[in-house]
């Protein structure tokens, strides 16, 4: 009679813990879904909304005088090409090296302690506010709108997130590793390009491609600086285009044509964001060993 | 060659705890020396103090003087160099993982600037036939990860790893206590080749490994080395109370 008790109970308790485990997956599921839901939504909806209007054109031409119809962005995507390169090239050495030092050489000092702060509130700075402070800093001194100032105020705005995922990156590489390069008698700067570094790159490369893809996407800091520019523009002391930038003004214009081209031009900026993004992978990740962690 | 190691009145502390107290050991060239004592004794700092890694952690410091062959490492020179001279292999196996089998084993030469292709191979050909590890990686060398091999082989590719830069003095610190007994049985094997070009110091838990591989045995207790004497002698017939009651079981 007791062992039948106890086998019901047993059962009972069975019955539970299954209850319990596809009541989680199906919690994880649900939010797997509710992650990926507006991406797909909105991604679905530009296609909807803006397909229609990538001709060629879109891609070769610059933007038509108001009235008349057509006309494409072929400056603002290649001006958001040249900002993201003059940001990038701001943003990911002085980032990573910021990384490096947090981790490898600061460690506990107090220099870190400020620098890991003023990182992480200048991660919290809205970005119209860096747009402002990077006018008062380059465009007033120097009397006119720029590619450059637009760059710079980019490449700040990437420092944070790349200092910061570069030094949670590197403390994750097992210290184990970096005492197998110090006993084989390398000397510790060259322990931490060499090994250290290395082996944290794939999550540094992840970090860099997060803080690209989110400034690509950046309005606010270029309305300062990089001002736009109707025509094509390739010197750095000028006023350029940029993809976010044209969309603002066309999407607020009156004109259907502007509206339609502003949404043509949202999906060309998440598409060109996938693509550069899935290119640094890839060219990352080839050469990458068979069994490598 | 191996070069004989002379430690006299080594005391190391981490923070404020006295980890080394006074040791005085001369260990002898081209034979293998083990180390047995309970875990926190102050065997693995020991050894640390021999190849100067115990001083990368921040809060530790050391005294008294070491030779190393003809060399002093706490006064006539570097960290690095003296690490160059001493090789290390460590309790769990750590290939460095980005890096083919290759490299790993080469790590050592190239970061310290040697970049000769040819002599490279003959050297990451050696290393590796020296760790027996050679038969069974040689055909993806380049191709593999050293992380992509098991527990056992990626011990004997540290190993290879350490030899690879010439050493004169190879320090395990419980080098096999992550692996299976096949895998140690291989370790230990190769440890008795080793001896004849080396001088190895091989920290151990395991007291039959200790006196398989090692002519001279040295045992620690709370920070002292309680006994240093012929591994037979130790494990037959020590002349300490303290030494008898920890190989016969009777603690740690």
């Amino acid at each position: 009679m007791e062992e039948l008790t106890e086998r019901t109970e047993y059962k009972m308790r069975a019955r539970l813990r299954a209850l319990a485990d596809g009541t989680a997956t199906g919690l994880a599921v649900l939010a797997t879904i509710l992650v990926v839901a507006p991406l797909v939504a909105i991604f679905v909806y530009l296609v909807y909304k803006g397909a229609s209007s990538l001709t060629w054109a879109f891609f070769t031409d610059v933007p038509k005088p108001v009235g008349e119809v057509g006309g494409g962005m072929a400056n603002a995507i290649y001006g958001s090409g040249i900002l993201l390169t003059v940001g990038s090239l701001i943003g990911v050495p002085v980032g990573i090296s910021g990384g490096i030092y947090l981790a490898e050489f600061g460690r506990g000092t107090k220099l870190a302690n400020a620098v890991r702060f003023t990182a992480d509130v200048l991660n919290g700075v809205p970005s119209i506010v860096m747009g402002i402070a990077v006018y008062s800093l380059i465009v007033v001194p120097q009397g006119h709108f720029s590619a450059f100032s637009g760059g710079v105020a980019l490449g700040i705005m990437m420092i944070p997130t790349v200092c910061r995922t570069t030094e949670e990156m590197l403390l994750m590489v097992p210290n184990a590793v970096r005492e197998a390069a110090l006993a084989l008698g390398v000397p510790n700067w060259r322990s931490v390009l060499a090994i250290t570094v290395k082996t944290a790159s794939p999550g540094i490369i992840t970090g860099c491609m997060l803080a690209f893809a989110r400034v690509a996407g950046e309005t606010a800091p270029l309305i300062f600086t990089a001002f736009g520019n109707v025509g094509w523009n390739s010197r750095l002391d000028e006023p350029i285009a940029a993809l976010p930038l044209q969309i603002y003004v066309y999407a607020l214009s009156p004109y259907d044509d502007w509206h339609r081209l502003a949404w043509a031009g949202s999906l060309v900026l998440i598409v060109l964001i996938v693509l550069a993004v899935s290119l640094v992978r890839y060219v990352t990740s080839r050469g990458v060993l068979k069994g490598a962690s | 060659m191996g070069v004989g190691i002379e430690v006299t009145t080594l005391n190391a502390w981490y923070g404020t705890n006295h980890t080394l107290q006074d040791i005085n050991l001369n260990i002898p060239a081209n034979h293998a020396t083990a180390l047995i004592g309970p875990s926190g004794c102050g065997k693995s700092t020991f050894v640390r103090c021999l190849n100067r890694m115990h001083e990368t952690n921040p809060i530790a410091r050391v005294t008294g003087t070491v030779r190393i062959g003809d060399l002093d490492i706490y006064k006539d020179c570097k960290p690095v160099e003296i690490r160059r001279r001493v090789g290390m292999v460590f309790q769990r196996p750590n290939p460095f993982p980005t890096m083919s089998i290759y490299d790993n084993v080469c790590a050592g030469l190239k970061l310290n600037g040697y970049s000769n292709r040819r002599a490279l191979d003959e050297i990451v050909e050696k290393s590796l036939k020296n760790s027996a590890l050679w038969d069974e990686v040689k055909d993806d060398l380049k191709k593999k990860s050293g992380a992509s091999l098991s527990g056992g082989q990626q011990q004997r590719l540290c190993i290879a790893r350490a030899l690879a830069v010439d050493p004169e003095v190879v320090l395990m610190d419980e080098p096999a206590s992550a692996l299976d007994p096949v895998s140690t049985a291989k370790i230990e094997d190769l440890i008795f080749q080793l001896k004849a070009q080396y001088t190895i110091v091989i920290v151990t838990h395991n007291m039959q490994q200790a006196a398989r591989v090692a002519e001279k045995t040295g045992f620690f207790l709370n920070g002292r080395m309680v006994e240093f004497d012929a591994t037979h002698k130790i494990f037959t017939n020590p002349s300490d109370k303290r030494t008898e009651d920890y190989i016969t079981g009777r603690f740690g």
